[in-house]
């Protein structure tokens, strides 16, 4: 029984690493109708940002993953404008391959400058909490806590407050945002930089309990397409839905059937789920 | 000036003398190294217009190809190294298992639209990784294939050299260009056309979308298929590294520069590339610093890459010069209209 909720903990750590991800993906995709294949590598500058914050310039890991964040926003904003605004009238194979670009050229960046190594990020929470056997370490239960302040901190953000609404309506109906005079350039860098955010800190908590290397992204954001795509395109609880059934899966399935093919669950999942309902899971509705 | 050199590219005769300095590279060529790159940048250019038909003509961007393409590897391979089969019917059997598994995926993934295909191939490129990877009892896993055999001649070449490599990589290129030439002014390609073009109204046209689409893909794995055979049977050695996504984003990249959905774009852009790598050699592993902008900047700027620019550019100078120039120049505008007016 302890080894079941040991994974249970698994499953909810990858699940809310994944979940966040994902989220930024499908806020993104919500708003501006681009799958950002360059989302796992504003995964992974975010942890290589952490790493460098902390371990070359010494800060402690919380300023260390603010900063990050706010760099990671920035980056998504730039992107967005110097990207995606120019192909904004463009057929949407064009989005795709210069996310594409994007991608391969933060990769060969961040490769130049830290080399292909792994690298560990320490975190100062590494102590164990034992409860009648079953042991957490304290860094997953960082993550889970991390990520439902996250959630909770975003759905207030866009229900109650204005700014937020604003990209609730954009997501909801272009046009009609237009006619209510919603700036649609400011909702579009707004959105960027909250989902960079998310994806840097996402990095940042997992990074201490995995590895941090420039391809780092690349499983990542395959994964977080495949959660989006189950959740439905766009759909934020069905992005948090999406990462917690996904991370379970993979937390089950590579204990109780086989670890080296555990990264082939989610893909398989995804193969199965489009094959039968090729709109997702939870979509309502086409987009 | 510049136009009368340009339509010089556009007379029907250029492929003839393009192919004669093909044939005759080898003897032009300094060393046997250039003439190895060339085969290399030959069969690679075999994969990129199989990524034509499916993305250039058919408009459905297909991140898996780099995955058949090591699936055309990885037959070969195993089959010649660990089941003894000669070269020739591996080769086949390669072909027609990228073929197969095109129909396959192809099914199941072009029943989506868009950006959800495009995801779905990202998906099934890494699911083919993978298995490569992890599968051990078959592929090796990590370590790769050895030993694979070289194109058997029949005693009369040994295909284990350099140069008769280039001529049978030359020969089913040139097949491969004959056929794409046929099947863009073909019926069947005219279709594709349609279909990237809005396939809501090709539907009411009454196009069978699925069918066509299928086809498309099939057309282009087996194209990928044919390519990565060439390579296993050229190096001779592969690893599950073939099916890395970088490939087909480097695939990606010589069909953007070259011009997408145009018949020469595929050649020109890999040529161009493959060269312009080999020539900056401490470029290999961060070239992606500079093609990841690039990739950028031509979507934004040209999307139709050098070929699609060029024959637009033809195209407007051809209407400038109006009606008395345009008929001298009209033996050979046409296809270069033609092929402006289809990417427009």
């Amino acid at each position: 029984m302890n080894l079941f909720f040991q994974q249970v903990i698994n499953g909810l750590t990858l699940g809310s690493i994944y979940g966040l991800v994902a989220l930024g993906l499908t806020l993104v995709y919500g708003i501006l109708h681009i799958p950002n294949f360059a989302h796992g590598a504003l995964y992974m500058v975010g942890a290589f940002m952490t790493y460098t914050l902390m371990i070359d310039l010494g800060s402690p890991y919380w300023t260390a993953m603010a900063g990050s964040a706010i760099i990671v926003a920035t980056l998504g904003i730039l992107l967005e404008r110097l990207v995606f605004y120019p192909l904004r009238h463009s057929p949407p194979i064009h989005h795709k391959i210069a996310a594409i670009g994007v991608l391969l050229f933060l990769e060969a960046t961040v490769q130049l400058f830290w080399g292909a190594d792994f690298r560990r990020i320490a975190s100062p929470y590494n102590g164990i909490l034992r409860f009648d056997g079953l042991i957490i370490p304290e860094q997953r239960l960082l993550i889970i806590c991390g990520a439902i302040t996250l959630l909770i901190g975003l759905q207030y953000f866009l229900r109650k407050t204005m700014t937020g609404a604003t990209i609730i309506a954009m997501a909801q109906n272009r046009d009609g945002a237009f006619l209510v005079g919603i700036d649609s350039n400011r909702v579009a860098m707004m959105t960027f930089g909250i989902s960079g955010a998310l994806a840097a800190i996402a990095a940042s908590l997992y990074a201490p309990i995995n590895l941090v290397y420039p391809s780092m992204g690349n499983l990542v954001i395959m994964k977080a397409f495949v959660i989006i795509i189950l959740g439905g395109m766009g759909s934020i609880p069905g992005a948090i839905l999406g990462g917690m059934i996904i991370g379970f899966a993979e937390a089950f399935g590579g204990f109780y059937f086989a670890s080296a093919y555990k990264d082939l669950i989610s893909f398989g999942l995804l193969v199965i789920i489009l094959s039968v309902r090729p709109q997702g899971l939870f979509a309502k509705g086409a987009h | 000036m510049l136009y009368k050199l340009g339509t010089l590219f556009l007379r029907p005769g250029t492929k003839y003398v393009l192919l004669a300095l093909a044939i005759v590279f080898p003897l032009i060529a300094k060393n046997e190294y250039q003439v190895y790159v060339m085969a290399t940048a030959f069969i690679w250019a075999i994969a990129v217009y199989g990524l034509n038909i499916i993305t250039g003509y058919c408009g459905q961007l297909n991140l898996a190809h780099g995955g058949f393409f090591a699936i055309g590897s990885y037959a070969l391979g195993l089959l010649t190294a660990d089941y003894g089969w000669n070269f020739w019917p591996a080769f086949l059997a390669a072909i027609l298992l990228s073929a197969f598994l095109g129909f396959l995926v192809g099914a199941v993934s072009l029943r989506l639209k868009e950006h959800y295909f495009a995801i779905f191939t990202l998906c099934v490129g890494f699911i083919i990784y993978l298995l490569l990877d992890k599968w051990e009892e078959l592929t090796h896993g990590p370590i790769g294939v050895r030993d694979i055999a070289a194109p058997h001649g029949f005693g009369l070449v040994d295909f284990t050299d350099t140069t008769p490599f280039y001529y049978l990589v030359l020969v089913f290129l040139v097949l491969a260009i004959w056929f794409i030439g046929r099947l863009s002014r073909s019926l069947m390609g005219r279709t594709f056309i349609a279909i990237r073009n809005g396939d809501e109204l090709a539907e009411s046209l009454g196009i069978n979308l699925m069918r066509n689409k299928v086809l498309a893909f099939i057309l282009s794995t087996t194209y990928a298929g044919l390519a990565g055979a060439l390579y296993a049977g050229m190096i001779r050695f592969i690893g599950p590294e073939e099916a890395n996504i970088n490939h087909t984003f480097d695939i990606i990249t010589y069909l953007l520069v070259g011009g997408i959905g145009t018949i020469s774009g595929p050649l020109v852009g890999t040529l161009g590339i493959v060269w312009i790598t080999q020539s900056l050699q401490f470029l290999e592993e961060y070239r992606m610093i500079i093609f990841g902008p690039l990739l950028v900047v031509l979507v934004i700027f040209f999307p139709r890459g050098l070929v699609g620019s060029f024959l637009t550019w033809m195209h407007r100078k051809s209407q400038e010069l109006g009606p008395a120039k345009k008929r001298k120049a009209s033996k050979v505008t046409p296809s270069a209209t033609r092929e402006a007016e289809n990417n427009a």
